[in-house]
């Protein structure tokens, strides 16, 4: 009986925790954000919320609605 | 691609463009004065992507660090799609796509078209220049 709902709980928990990955990880993929690539093969990551990422964001709506009008 | 024209050879690789690369929407190539060299879409609405392409360009270029090098190009993800531009010295393309496109692709099908576009302009003869002789060695 006590193996039986530690295997549940621990179940539950690592279950918990996938879910959570899962989500972390598609509400990531889902935030506006500007990459800029450099000369030098840098790369630039703006994400929005950021100084600087406003403004890249809204000329890049601009862009997608012009594209799309 | 044989096309004499710059126009008609920018129409010609855009249409290779949307041929091979499904994930673009609609793609503008302009200068960094913002004059269109072709596009995907109508001349009015092609004016106003290059126009706010552009102006996309020098948010990005000013959200570098100082002293940073060049931008060549970039990607923007937003919620209902993505926008690319990259550039080939005074030459850009933008390009739209849906939500959640293999950026790399994108960007590798972008500079082909650039670099063909290119190589067009190279390979175009430059016109012969006539020298015409001076008056002075007939009279001599």
């Amino acid at each position: 009986m006590k193996g039986r709902s530690f295997l549940t709980g621990f179940l539950l928990a690592a279950g918990s925790a996938v879910a959570a990955i899962v989500f972390r990880r598609r509400a990531a993929r889902r935030r506006e954000r500007a990459e800029l690539y450099l000369a030098d093969g840098s790369l630039l990551s703006l994400v929005d919320g950021e100084p600087g990422a406003e403004r890249v964001l809204l000329h890049a709506r601009e862009v997608l609605t012009t594209a799309r009008s | 691609m044989v096309a004499s024209d710059p126009m008609a050879a920018t129409a010609q690789a855009l249409a290779d463009l949307t041929e091979i690369s499904t994930q673009v929407e609609a793609a503008v190539v302009f200068d960094r004065e913002g004059t269109v060299l072709g596009s995907t879409l109508d001349d009015e609405r092609a004016g106003r992507l290059a126009g706010s392409a552009l102006e996309l360009v020098r948010a990005a270029e000013e959200a570098r660090p100082e002293g940073a090098e060049v931008l060549v190009q970039l990607d923007v993800a937003l919620g209902d799609g993505s926008v690319f531009v990259a550039a080939d010295g005074d030459r850009l393309i933008a390009a739209t796509t849906a939500p959640e496109p293999t950026v790399g692709l994108v960007f590798y099908d972008l500079k082909s078209c650039l670099r063909g576009l290119a190589e067009e302009t190279e390979a175009k003869p430059k016109p012969r220049r006539r020298t015409t002789q001076k008056k002075d060695d007939e009279g001599a």
